[in-house]
């Protein structure tokens, strides 16, 4: 199992490698730098500027300081953010958005298994038609679409909730982003659980169980552990893409968290705070797969021998 | 076609089977008037997209004919004003309209013009005028106009918007879903032929691209390089196209060990050639449905990027970048959202639903 794990993150190596390439050259490669302003800088103050944040050294030598640099954890200062570092931007940004995910993900977990569960029990049936139906247009709801729509009812028709902006985190700034995250996710989970469920019943194990006279619920207890190896496979992507925040989300609801961070780090050229940003998401991709591979690893006995 | 005992193929039988489930049936029927209505609707409502009316603008959805009573005297009082005149009586008798017209000094009839160019008015008519040509009296036809989704901020047919918008985003959906399944279908055909190291190699390869941020490279792609159709068909089609390499891959790990395989080998059959003309046509089935269901994930990557400003740019416009363009207005004119939504959410619900229903055909155990 340690040596599964080891391993694992010896092969993450190369892949955080290409994510931090990848993006710095994109970014070097790209128009546009981080002190172009509407009024151009006097040159003096550029050439300044540059040589201050190591922007006049030759590409290579830059990306051996910033690699440098990351091994002591080190994710630089922020370009347009000034005197923060962007672990500073990153340490204030990422609660937010992982707060509003890990509850949006816990959200569209029980709702989307239980209802794909319902789902597969009833299969062919009436109620199983609504909530496939109901599955496929909570896919197709884009979230900004649902997001303006729940703000208009809720907070400028019914005035129940606020509009936007974070406050600290307070309950009722959670609940319409929250939602807007988890309903697409409450459809594609609840599918996935219905068609691998669905799949685990029609086997002979499960029949077996039925013509013993074991009681449905125990029989369905032991049809979901088999069931939701797909559902946690799928899970960790999620996750680390619910984790590491919504940009749409975060625009419309007007929360500072990371995707916020992003974007307008890469409409302001600010290196360092792209790079940060896109490391983290992959760094949580990567740590999220492997965390599901083990989850798959104690579901199913089998996989532990390939593993 | 399925008369007595005459055997079939399995895409026959797939397609038949497909033909007797009635919601995908309903949603393929969805999605061609969907499609037809964007093809040929522009030119069937009357109203150029761009064809701005500045007097009728954010009008809600409905199926009053424009300008009614209500826009009719406001939008009168600024051509008045464009033709130097004062409107002094304004008398509406069913589709026609009695003007007079009065001005300081004499009146250039030629400014009349501005009447048939708003596109609200036909030819006018004079009726009366006073020897100065101070005060002049006319009759012009009030044109009917239909509006039945609304205009947008700028006055703007907004059904005519989104159905030029839907040939965009449709077209997008297609293109760069094809991209993916051209890059996939071949990777993961070649992968699973030749197998071995260079399988590992190039599955690795794919597991490596998985755990890449790729919409925030796309976004990144987007901001620094002029967003373009082309580059964003590119984007999509190069982030879209891993599972459909590990779908095909699988089909043809199952596929090289069968007989017909075999034989073509036997015959002398070169790599290639098994490739195209053995394996991929076999994996038809999986690879329908994924593609079908890659569309809807397509178009609403399309319209996610085009709602941040960073996909489809003006003057072309996509149901992503109208849908924005509600959002913004959503407090003075919800029907701004409520037109482009329903055009999206109704085709990717009616993919959903066609790639649901091809999946149960295509699993040869629904028979």
């Amino acid at each position: 199992m340690i040596r599964f794990i080891l391993r694992r993150l010896a092969q993450s190596v190369p892949t955080l490698f290409a994510v931090v390439a990848v993006s710095f050259f994109l970014m070097r490669l790209a128009p546009g730098g981080p002190f172009d302003l509407e009024r151009p800088l006097a040159p003096a103050a550029m050439d300044n500027l540059r040589r201050v944040y190591g922007l006049d050294r030759r590409l290579n030598v830059q990306f051996g300081g910033y690699l440098a640099a990351l091994a002591r954890g080190d994710l630089g200062p922020s370009f347009s953010f000034r005197d923060q570092s962007v672990r500073d931007l990153i340490a204030r940004g990422l609660p937010i958005s992982a707060t509003l995910g890990a509850l949006a993900l816990s959200l569209a977990t029980c709702l989307g298994i239980g209802l794909g569960t319902v789902a597969a029990l009833r299969r062919g049936g009436a109620l199983d038609r609504l909530l496939g139906l109901g599955a496929a247009l909570s896919l197709s709801l884009p979230s900004f679409v649902v997001a303006p729509l729940l703000q208009i009812v809720f907070g400028l028709t019914l005035r129940w909730l606020p509009l936007s902006g974070w406050e600290g985190g307070a309950p009722s700034h959670l609940i319409l982003p929250v939602v807007t995250l988890a309903l697409p996710q409450v459809g594609a989970l609840a599918r996935l659980t219905r068609a691998s469920l669905g799949e685990v019943l029609r086997t002979q194990p499960v029949r077996t169980m039925r013509s013993l006279g074991l009681p449905p619920v125990r029989i369905t207890r032991h049809a979901l552990r088999g069931a939701l190896l797909p559902v946690v496979a799928y899970l960790a992507p999620l996750a680390a893409a619910l984790l590491t925040g919504s940009v749409v989300v975060e625009t419309i609801f007007g929360l500072p968290g990371i995707g916020r961070y992003f974007v307008e780090g890469a409409l302001n050229r600010d290196y360092t705070l792209v790079m940060g940003t896109v490391l983290v998401v992959a760094v949580l991709v990567i740590a999220l797969n492997l965390i599901a591979d083990l989850a798959c690893a104690w579901l199913d006995p089998r996989l532990r021998r390939l593993a | 076609m399925s008369t007595g005992g005459i055997t079939t193929g399995p895409a026959a039988r797939t397609l038949l089977r497909l033909g007797r489930e009635r919601v995908a049936m309903a949603a393929l029927a969805v999605l061609v008037l969907i499609a037809l209505a964007c093809l040929f609707g522009p030119a069937l409502t009357g109203h150029d997209p761009v064809r701005a009316y500045p007097d009728l603008r954010q009008l809600p959805a409905g199926l009053r004919a424009q300008p009614d009573s209500e826009h009719l005297r406001p939008a009168l009082e600024r051509l008045a004003f464009r033709m130097r005149a004062r409107l002094d009586d304004v008398a509406r008798d069913g589709d026609t309209v009695r003007l007079t017209l009065g001005s300081e000094a004499a009146f250039d009839r030629r400014s009349l013009v501005y009447l048939p160019r708003s596109d609200m008015f036909g030819e006018p008519r004079v009726v009366d005028g006073s020897p100065d040509g101070t005060r002049l009296v006319v009759q012009v036809p009030v044109r009917r106009l239909y509006f039945p989704l609304g205009t947008d901020v700028h006055g703007r047919d907004l059904l005519t918007r989104c159905l030029v918008a839907g040939r965009v985003s449709l077209l997008i959906g297609l293109t760069a879903t094809l991209v993916a399944l051209l890059i996939g279908v071949g990777y993961g055909a070649t992968a699973g032929f030749v197998g071995g190291a260079v399988d590992a190699v190039m599955m690795r390869l794919v597991d490596v691209l998985y755990a890449l941020p790729f919409v925030f490279f796309v976004i990144l792609l987007l901001v620094f390089f002029r967003a373009s159709l082309t580059l964003m068909l590119v984007a999509i089609g190069a982030v879209e196209w891993l599972d459909m390499a590990r779908i095909v891959r699988a089909q043809t790990l199952s596929l090289r060990e069968r007989d017909f395989v075999r034989a073509a080998r036997a015959l002398g059959l070169g790599t290639p050639r098994i490739i195209l003309r053995h394996i991929v046509p076999n994996t038809f089935g999986p690879v329908a449905v994924a593609a079908t269901l890659l569309v809807p994930q397509v178009i609403l990557l399309e319209s996610f990027l085009s709602f941040l400003g960073l996909g489809v740019q003006e003057p072309q416009t996509s149901w992503g970048v109208l849908i924005a363009e509600g959002a913004r207005a959503i407090e003075s004119a919800p029907h701004m959202l409520a037109g482009p939504a329903a055009f999206l959410i109704a085709t990717l619900v009616a993919l959903t639903l066609l790639g649901d229903g091809l999946a149960d055909a295509v699993d040869p155990r629904s028979d």
